[in-house]
Parts: structure tokens; C-alpha cells; sequence
């Protein structure tokens, strides 16, 4: 048989088996697009989850008032009366020889108005440091360049979302806004960015951190952020933070200290759990897949025994028979394949439209892997019962057995 | 020196029909001679179709040796078994076995298809002989909406395309009306007359008279031979 002669034999086949091609073709198809849309979900959860924590930013360390857990099971002392946190005690930690930046918060709500508008505001106080140790930007206006300079100057930087009520499309720069009934001058407004660590920065407003202790009437702390100058310092200047907190807040070094890297290393752990979920997902829907293939090609080819049975009659070798066999397998398993994946991708790419926040992707490998098990599944199934009927005296395949 | 076209010496055969050994063919030797006109008779179930299978190289005996054209068959691998069968032998069952998808000339050439032959070249054969089995009219029409004779007819093409040696029927009238297998037979006859060498299959003993020898099987075992002599059992 000419290789011509071959592929028409073939293609015939598949055309006048419309219905059986159908089937073939159909779970094919089907499992293919169940792989590709399976992991897509899996590897979205695991990008959303990646994307939440690179927000955070390098080697920050986050300082906190109390102490929220016990070491070594001895009884927390002042577990729920913990000293202030105060602005001399930033002072203090930024001789720490690790440390690049401290930015002390104050935090609490107040009332913004303008031009009669007026809404509650999560309200920070803190310095010019904020800005770089969080990785504010700004998409007007500048920043404010005050340290902890007890000069309480009245300007703020707003969110974008705040900027909006209040402005709509006006320039708000240089306007004068009221925090509960005080009068700041708004000199910045942050780029729209979303959350990071929790917190909602379009719904936010910044300002001086002695401002802020006026309009609180309060120097405690919410927290203090730093940074490193270098990664794997942790330790240290964790020891040396305590040592400095101790030596001020008579012996108690009453503060929590949360690591990036802790928070990273949590987050770790959940990631993994989410790709070996992925893997297992992806794992158990090609063996569903390959399944169906394995069974809808097995029986499509074991109904044409009579057929082998007569071509070997005619005098067809073992050779040609398996060869229309796998020609018509590759023509409807690589058809099937590419409507799986028009499919598969497809699906994907209109959850991503309709949900643009869970950032939905097919991993290349379950691409690889899906196409993979139906070419080798689909070709491996119609090969073994072609073969094993090709094997037989043609006597046996032509009774159908 | 084996003599004729086909020699079969003490063939036999055993099947399992479920854990019982059920003996087919029973040590069978036979010679048949280029042109000759075969019929094998006998009632059902006394292992004639089983005997043209083996013939035909469909089927392997367990022992004896069997000769096609002076050589040796019974050692030889399967793939040269095929290429044997699609040279030398031409087979016609008693049910076509048309492939349904396959219009009448599709199913008639795949025997030229399987030898390498050219669409034109095929095509042109084809054409020749349907019109000379009276097809011309059915060239495209499918088995399902074929008569069973032209059925057989389609199968006879297929069996002689590529002038075989030798055509073997089993029952090949088996499923027609009087009529209709008294023109498949004349066919059959007529490629004998060229020089084919035929043998048939079959319980029907006016159709079995027909042919210069005359075999009788029961049991599986040739009982007669006919003109010859009743073989020493
Ligand atoms: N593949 C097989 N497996 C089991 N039994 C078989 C097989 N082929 C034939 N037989 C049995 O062998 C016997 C002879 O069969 P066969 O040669 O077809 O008889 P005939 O053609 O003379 O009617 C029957 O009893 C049949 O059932
Ligand atoms: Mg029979």
C-alpha cells in the first residue's frame, strides 16, 4: 500500500464512520480542554496568591507594640498592657547598623472634608520614609519631605479613591482640605495600586507623623516599618531591636517583630500546597482524559476486526494494517487535540475577561502534558488492538473474535 | 519432489472449543494440479471450510506440511504469508464480506490498492471487469444497496483483480437464489476455463456436481475423491 493510498484508506474511514469519529473525537477533545481549564484554575489561585505577597516589597521587617505570642511557655508578663510604642523609639532603632529606613505610623480615623463633601478616612501619619519603604507612588503632585521633626506642617498625601470623591476630575493639588475640622494642604495623590499587606491604599490618606500625634492627640504608635539594607540580617537586627527596646522600656523587650521572610515562608507553604494541588488536579484529569481516550479508541478500533480480518485475507501484512490504524489515530487525535485546545484556551481567556482579578493561566507544562497523553494514549490504543488482530491468522479476526 | 500446485501432506487441526479439544482436520493429504476444478462436500460442521482456509493460508495447521507452487508454506512468518495470499489466491466467502463504507469499486480494488497499483491503472481494471460481470451499473453503489448476487459478484472481482493462481470459494451460493448462484457458478467456471485453478465449497450437491473432482469430507477426513477412487481409510 502507497503511503498516498494509505491516508485516503484513512481519511475514508474517518469521514463515512462519522458517528464513531465523532466519539473519538469528542472525548479527545473533552479531554484535553477539562486539563487545560483544570490547571488554569489551579495555577490562577496560585498566582493571586504569589501577586498578594510580592506587593509587600524586600526585607521589611514590621514592628509591633505588645507581644502577641509567649516564648518558651513562660507566662507574657505584660501580655496585654504593653508600653507605647513611641517616635524616640524609631529614633532609636535607626542606628542599628542593618537597618536602611524607619518609617513610624500612627494610625487612626478622621473626618475629611471639602467644599462641604466629607468622609471618614483611615488616616497614617508617618514620614518621608513610608513612601520608599512601602513603594508608594505617587501619580500627582510629590511627597512630603518631613522626618520626625516635632514641626507639625499641614499637608497630606491622599489615595486615589478619596482624591475622587472629593475632587472628581479637579486638580487637587495645593487645595486645602479639613482632617476633623484641621486644615492640611494636599501636595500628592497615590497611584492607584489596590491592596498590598492588607490595606486598601486608594482609601487612605498620609500625613506628617507629628500632624498626626496633634490630630490624634496621642504619641503611640501604630507600627514601625523597616528596611533592611540587606536580606539574611533578620536575625541580627531582630537581637538588636530587642536589646534597644529592652534597655528603654525598663527590661521588657515588649514588641512583636514580623519578617518578611516569616510571612514569606507562611505564604510558602500554602503556595506549595496549592501546586502540589495543581499537580494532582492536573494528574487526575489527564488520567480521566486518558481514560476516555484509552477506552472510546480501543473499542472503535476492536469493531473493525472483521475489517482487519479481510484485508489480511486480501493479503494485507500486519505492517499496513497497523499503519491505516495509526494514520486514522493521528488524524483524529491531532483534530481533536486543536479543537481541545481552541477550546481549553478559549474558556480561559473569557474567565479572564469577565474575572480580570483571578489572574487565570494555563501552565505551558499542562499544555505539553495534555497534548502529550492524548497522542500517546489515543496512537498506543488503536496500535494495540490493530496489532493484535494483525497478529492473529486471519481466520480468527475474520470470525470477529 | 512434491507434485501439483498445491500439496497438502497429513494436515491437521485441533480447536479448543472451550476446555474440550474438538480435532478438525485429521491428518488430510491432498494434491491438486494447476486448472484443476475442485468441489469439497460434506455435511456441516466436517471441517471443509476449515480445509480451504488452510489453503488459502487463513488458517495454520498444527501439523503436516503444506506446498504452494513446490515450496514450503508452513515455517514461513505471517508477513510473508500475506504477501503469498495477495499474489497467488483469490478468496470468495458466503457472505461477500463487502466493507459496508466502501462503494463497489472500492471494495473491488483494494487487492490492486494493497499491490501498489495506481488510481488510474485500478480504476480502468476495475471498469473492465465490472462490465464484463455485468457491475458497470453499480460501480458506486454501496453493499447495503446491492442484490446478494451482485453482492458476490462485487466479491468475485475482488478475488480475481490480481489474476490469482487460485480462487477458493466457500459456499459462495450459499446465501443466493437458484438462479442467482447458478451465474455466480457459470462466472467461477469461466475463470477456470482460463485457467484458474477453482475450488468450492459446498453442501449443495448440484452445485458440487458441477466440478471435475469431486470431494466428499466427513468428519474431517476426505472419504471420497471423485473421479479417483474411494481413498483407503
Ligand atoms: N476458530 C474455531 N474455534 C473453535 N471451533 C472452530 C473454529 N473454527 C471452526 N471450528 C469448529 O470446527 C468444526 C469444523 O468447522 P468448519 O470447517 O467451518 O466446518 P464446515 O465448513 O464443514 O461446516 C465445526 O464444528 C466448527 O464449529
Ligand atoms: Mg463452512
Amino acid at each position: 500500500m502507497t503511503l498516498i493510498d494509505n491516508w485516503r484508506y484513512s481519511l475514508q474511514a474517518l469521514v463515512r464512520h462519522r458517528l464513531r469519529t465523532g466519539f473519538v473525537l469528542t472525548a479527545v477533545a473533552i479531554g484535553v480542554t477539562s486539563v487545560l481549564v483544570l490547571t488554569s484554575l489551579g495555577e490562577g489561585a496560585r498566582r493571586f496568591i504569589e501577586l498578594e505577597f510580592s506587593a509587600l516589597g524586600n526585607e521589611i521587617m514590621v514592628v509591633l507594640p505588645g507581644r502577641k505570642q509567649t516564648t518558651g511557655g513562660s507566662i507574657p508578663l505584660y501580655g496585654n498592657s504593653p508600653r507605647d510604642l513611641t517616635i524616640e523609639d524609631a529614633l532609636a532603632m535607626q542606628k542599628v547598623s542593618t537597618i536602611k529606613a524607619v518609617a513610624p505610623i500612627i494610625a487612626g480615623t478622621s473626618l475629611i472634608s471639602y467644599q462641604g463633601k466629607s468622609r471618614e478616612v483611615i488616616t497614617l501619619g508617618s514620614t518621608t520614609e513610608l513612601f520608599s519603604v512601602r513603594k508608594l507612588q505617587l501619580s500627582q503632585g510629590r511627597v512630603f519631605t518631613i522626618g520626625t521633626s516635632t514641626v507639625a506642617k499641614p499637608v497630606c498625601v491622599l489615595g486615589a479613591t478619596i482624591k475622587a470623591e472629593l475632587f472628581g476630575n479637579k486638580n487637587p493639588i495645593g487645595q486645602w482640605v479639613r482632617f476633623s475640622g484641621q486644615r492640611f494642604r494636599v501636595v500628592g495623590i497615590l497611584e492607584e495600586r489596590g491592596e498590598s499587606m492588607g490595606l486598601d491604599m486608594r482609601q487612605m490618606a498620609i500625613i506628617p507623623i507629628a500632624a498626626a500625634q496633634n490630630l490624634f492627640n496621642s504619641p503611640a504608635l501604630f507600627r514601625i516599618l523597616l528596611e533592611l539594607k540587606q536580606s539574611g540580617s533578620e536575625a541580627y537586627t531582630e537581637a538588636k531591636l530587642r536589646q534597644i527596646i529592652k534597655k528603654r522600656h525598663e527590661g521588657e523587650d515588649d514588641i512583636t517583630i514580623l519578617t518578611q521572610r516569616a510571612m514569606m515562608n507562611a505564604f510558602d507553604n500554602i503556595l506549595n500546597v496549592v501546586t502540589v494541588s495543581i499537580g494532582a488536579i492536573a494528574a487526575i484529569s489527564l488520567i480521566v482524559a486518558g481514560f476516555l481516550i484509552m477506552n472510546v479508541s480501543f473499542i472503535s478500533v476492536s469493531q473493525r476486526k472483521q475489517e482487519i480480518g479481510l484485508l489480511k485475507a486480501l493479503g494485507a501484512t500486519g505492517a499496513e494494517v497497523r499503519n491505516i490504524f495509526l494514520t486514522e489515530a493521528l488524524i483524529v487525535v491531532g483534530l481533536g487535540v486543536l479543537i481541545g485546545l481552541a477550546l481549553g484556551y478559549t474558556l480561559t481567556l473569557v474567565a479572564v475577561v469577565l474575572w480580570p482579578f483571578i489572574p487565570l493561566a494555563i501552565p505551558w507544562w499542562a499544555t505539553a502534558a495534555s497534548i502529550a497523553v492524548a497522542f500517546g494514549v489515543g496512537l498506543l490504543f488503536s496500535w494495540l488492538p490493530a496489532s493484535a488482530a494483525a497478529k492473529q491468522d486471519p481466520v480468527l479476526a475474520l470470525r470477529g473474535n | 519432489m512434491n507434485p501439483g500446485l498445491i500439496c497438502l501432506k497429513k494436515i491437521s487441526k485441533t480447536y479448543l472449543v472451550g476446555e474440550q479439544p474438538l480435532p478438525v482436520l485429521k491428518s488430510v493429504s491432498l494434491a491438486i494440479n494447476k486448472g484443476d476444478y475442485l468441489s469439497i462436500m460434506g455435511p456441516s460442521g466436517s471441517g471443509k471450510s476449515t480445509l480451504l482456509n488452510m489453503i488459502g493460508m487463513l488458517d495454520r495447521p498444527d501439523s503436516g506440511e503444506y506446498w504452494l507452487n513446490q515450496k514450503p508454506t508452513s515455517s514461513l512468518e505471517e508477513e510473508k504469508r500475506a504477501r503469498l495470499r495477495r499474489d497467488h489466491i483469490g478468496f470468495i466467502f458466503q457472505n461477500s464480506h463487502l466493507i459496508p463504507r466502501l462503494s463497489a469499486t472500492e471494495n473491488a480494488e483494494l487487492p490492486l490498492i494493497l499491490a501498489k497499483v495506481g488510481f488510474k491503472n485500478r480504476r480502468n481494471k476495475i471498469a473492465k471487469i465490472f462490465s464484463r460481470l455485468g457491475l458497470s451499473e453499480r460501480e458506486n453503489h454501496l453493499p447495503k444497496q446491492l442484490s446478494g448476487g451482485q453482492m458476490q459478484r462485487v466479491a468475485i472481482a475482488r478475488a480475481m483483480v490480481l489474476e490469482p493462481d487460485i480462487l477458493l470459494a466457500d459456499e459462495p451460493t450459499g446465501n443466493l437464489d437458484q438462479t442467482a448462484g447458478l451465474e455466480v457458478m457459470e462466472l467461477l467456471e469461466e475463470l477456470n476455463r482460463s485457467g484458474i485453478t477453482l475450488i468450492v465449497v459446498t453442501h449443495d450437491h448440484q452445485i458440487g456436481n458441477r466440478a471435475a473432482r469431486k470431494l466428499t469430507m466427513v468428519d474431517g477426513e476426505i472419504v471420497q475423491d471423485k473421479p479417483g477412487h474411494d481413498l483407503d481409510r
